[in-house]
């Protein structure tokens, strides 16, 4: 059956700054469990955008958000926060990752922050992580250490860190060379055909596009 | 949650160690000032309230020499017709004794908001040395009471106090009363009162208050001693002077001792004004210089702090975006600050009390003030809770405006700026 864990209800956006523009016209999609779906578009079609007010970040729209059928309107700031923090992973084009902390450190931040299990407990799970997307090997390093496409994989672990419902990633592998966003989409396909992994991604890569389960084409404001 | 807010902080405290140390080091030199500034500052004022403040009484009984309120013309020629004018009043023929003072010591002694009471007995004198008068000033004392009370001892600066009370017919002379009299202990000098009869007496000391114009005139020798000099009973003195042991209620006792034992007597706020107005304003002053300092530091703190915000934004939009809340943004930089400020704190009270103690040893004498061989500090707790309270306080408040700027950090504008 198909369970919808994101669903977005005539979201519209307006840039005010320098004079109004509307972003995002009316949309309306959802999301089911499982599916691994990418958003293309030109640059400026509002794809990031789009993004961003799925994952709770921006609030400044109108119309509605249904994260795993509750509504996001009404909530306030820190309770978007635990949303993000318990239900949405995060993959951005820049790893960000803190270099005070260890590899281990920053993929169990969000996971301590949530605080449902022990800090061991936290950091097996990291570990775990880590080692499904083969780096475990780096885990006690700082991550000013590693490689591009390394920072890139503990940033996915980092985001698989709750077990959330969503992945999202705004051009998760924009930084990347050809081997490396392989790898990365390699390990979203993984995610999504073993682990069940419903994930959202914005790219305008056609390559990385054309092999997920779904696109959603934007152009304007609107998706197409 | 807390301890891992707690980690974030420390590991960004770590990351900028230098500047956390600057900060620091501010927070630390400030509070040291703080308590440096106000030791030495209120040591100062101690020494120089004790100067007169420990030697006066809270309460001095005395009987003022006055005409009879109701004088005899008023009782004989009285009625609505009448108005006396009398010219030329004279005070009553009666002494300055304090009558029935045996019982009134006897009650003052019985009252527990009284610490201590000293009888004493003053009168003018003559000291003669070849054809010369000098005039002075002889006080009957209860050596062991002004002692207790007064630290009468600490002003003997030669001979021993207590012989007053041992060796008969004995005096401690004034410094400048010694000099001008060319003698030394075991001198004998001669002393007319102002009744005319003359005695020797025999010095045993000379004491120093380091007011000048005590030392030319006064002098000191037993109650009886005194008594002798006059030629009056063994029940004669003029004042009893009282130490309480709340010295703010003087000006309340005073006045219901005024009516209950029918004497004057005046407080120590009233017969000393000046010295309070003087302590407190120099207190104030060092308030100011020390708060001052911390609110430099404090400044220090939100600057590092502010710039500390501007090198982590990326860091606070990725706490926030992996579901960091604004409060838990705003507690870590609070936390980082109040770190500094603690440990900036603790470090200054430390160091306050290490340089209060090296001023304390450092030599200093004046003939003015014969008990201090040392600056004079004051080590009162109170300033160490003032500037340890108040270094938590400014840091706190250092941290708090870049902290809320901090947690108001929207996360979309970091990222899609890059």
């Amino acid at each position: 059956m198909n369970q919808k864990v994101l669903e977005a209800v005539n979201i519209s956006k307006y840039f005010h700054d320098p004079t109004t523009v509307q972003v995002l016209k009316d949309i309306n999609f959802s999301l089911n469990k499982g599916e691994f779906v990418s958003i293309t578009g030109k640059s400026g079609c509002g794809k990031s955008t789009l993004l961003y007010i799925l994952s709770t970040m921006d609030t400044d729209y109108s119309g509605d958000l249904l994260i795993d059928g509750v509504s996001m309107k009404q909530k306030k700031e820190k309770e978007l926060a635990f949303v993000r923090n318990e239900k949405i992973g995060f993959v951005f084009q820049f790893h960000y990752l803190l270099n005070e902390f260890s590899v281990l450190k920053n993929v169990a931040l969000p996971g301590l922050n949530l605080g449902k299990l022990s800090q061991k407990e936290v950091e097996d799970k990291a570990y775990e992580k880590l080692k499904i997307l083969g780096i475990e090997k780096e885990a006690y390093k700082k991550p000013n250490q590693l490689s591009g496409g390394q920072k890139q994989r503990v940033a996915i672990a980092r985001a698989l860190i709750n077990d959330p419902i969503i992945i999202m990633g705004d051009e998760p592998t924009g930084n990347l060379d050809k081997k490396n966003s392989q790898i990365v989409f390699d390990i979203f396909k993984e995610l999504s055909e073993v682990f069940n992994q419903t994930l959202l991604i914005v790219t305008h890569d056609n390559d990385f596009a054309l092999n997920t389960n779904r696109i959603i084409e934007m152009e304007d404001g609107k998706i197409l | 949650m807390i301890k891992l807010t707690f980690s974030i902080a420390y590991a960004l405290l770590l990351a900028r160690w230098k500047q956390t140390l600057v900060a620091a080091i501010g927070v630390t030199f400030s509070i040291t000032m703080f308590i440096a500034l106000l030791g030495f500052m209120n040591g100062l004022n101690e020494l120089l309230d004790g100067l007169v403040i420990n030697r006066t009484p809270h309460i001095s009984i005395y009987n003022e020499i006055l005409p009879t309120e109701n004088q005899p013309t008023d009782k004989y020629f009285f009625n609505e017709n009448i108005y006396n004018f009398i010219s030329s009043k004279k005070p009553k023929n009666e002494l300055s004794q304090i009558y029935n003072s045996g019982a009134i010591i006897q009650t003052l002694k019985s009252d527990n908001r009284v610490l201590g009471v000293s009888p004493k007995l003053t009168t003018q004198v003559f000291y003669n040395t070849g054809t010369i008068d000098i005039s002075g000033i002889i006080n009957g004392i209860d050596v062991i009471a002004e002692n207790k009370l007064f630290t009468f001892s600490d002003y003997v600066i030669k001979g021993n106090s207590e012989d007053l009370k041992t060796v008969s017919n004995s005096i401690i002379l004034g410094k400048g009363a010694a000099d001008v009299l060319l003698v030394d202990i075991g001198d004998v000098i001669q002393v007319t009162s102002n009744k005319g009869e003359i005695s020797q007496l025999k010095v045993v000391g000379i004491f120093q208050s380091g007011i000048k114009d005590i030392d030319k005139v006064q002098s000191y020798t037993s109650i009886s001693t005194a008594q002798k000099l006059l030629g009056v009973s063994n029940n004669y003195i003029t004042d009893i002077q009282i130490k309480l042991k709340n010295l703010n209620l003087a000006p309340q006792i005073a006045a219901e001792f005024r009516s209950t034992f029918n004497v004057d007597a005046i407080d120590i706020q009233t017969a000393n004004a000046q010295y309070e107005t003087g302590s407190s304003v120099r207190s104030l002053i060092s308030y100011a210089v020390g708060i001052t300092l911390l609110i430099v530091a404090g400044f220090g703190i939100y600057n590092i702090l502010n710039m500390m915000i501007y090198e982590k934004m990326d860091t606070i939009a990725i706490l926030k975006a992996t579901g960091f809340s604004g409060s838990q943004v705003k507690f870590i930089f609070i936390s980082i600050a109040l770190t500094i400020g603690i440990f900036g704190g603790i470090l200054g009270l430390l160091f306050g009390f290490g340089t209060s103690y090296l001023i304390d040893q450092i030599p200093f004498n004046t003939a003015a003030l014969p008990t201090i061989k040392t600056y004079p500090v004051s080590y009162n707790p109170k300033y160490y809770l003032i500037g340890g309270i108040f270094s938590i306080v400014t840091t706190y408040f250092a941290g708090y405006f870049p902290s809320r700027k901090a947690s108001k950090v929207d996360p979309v504008i970091i990222i899609r700026g890059k």
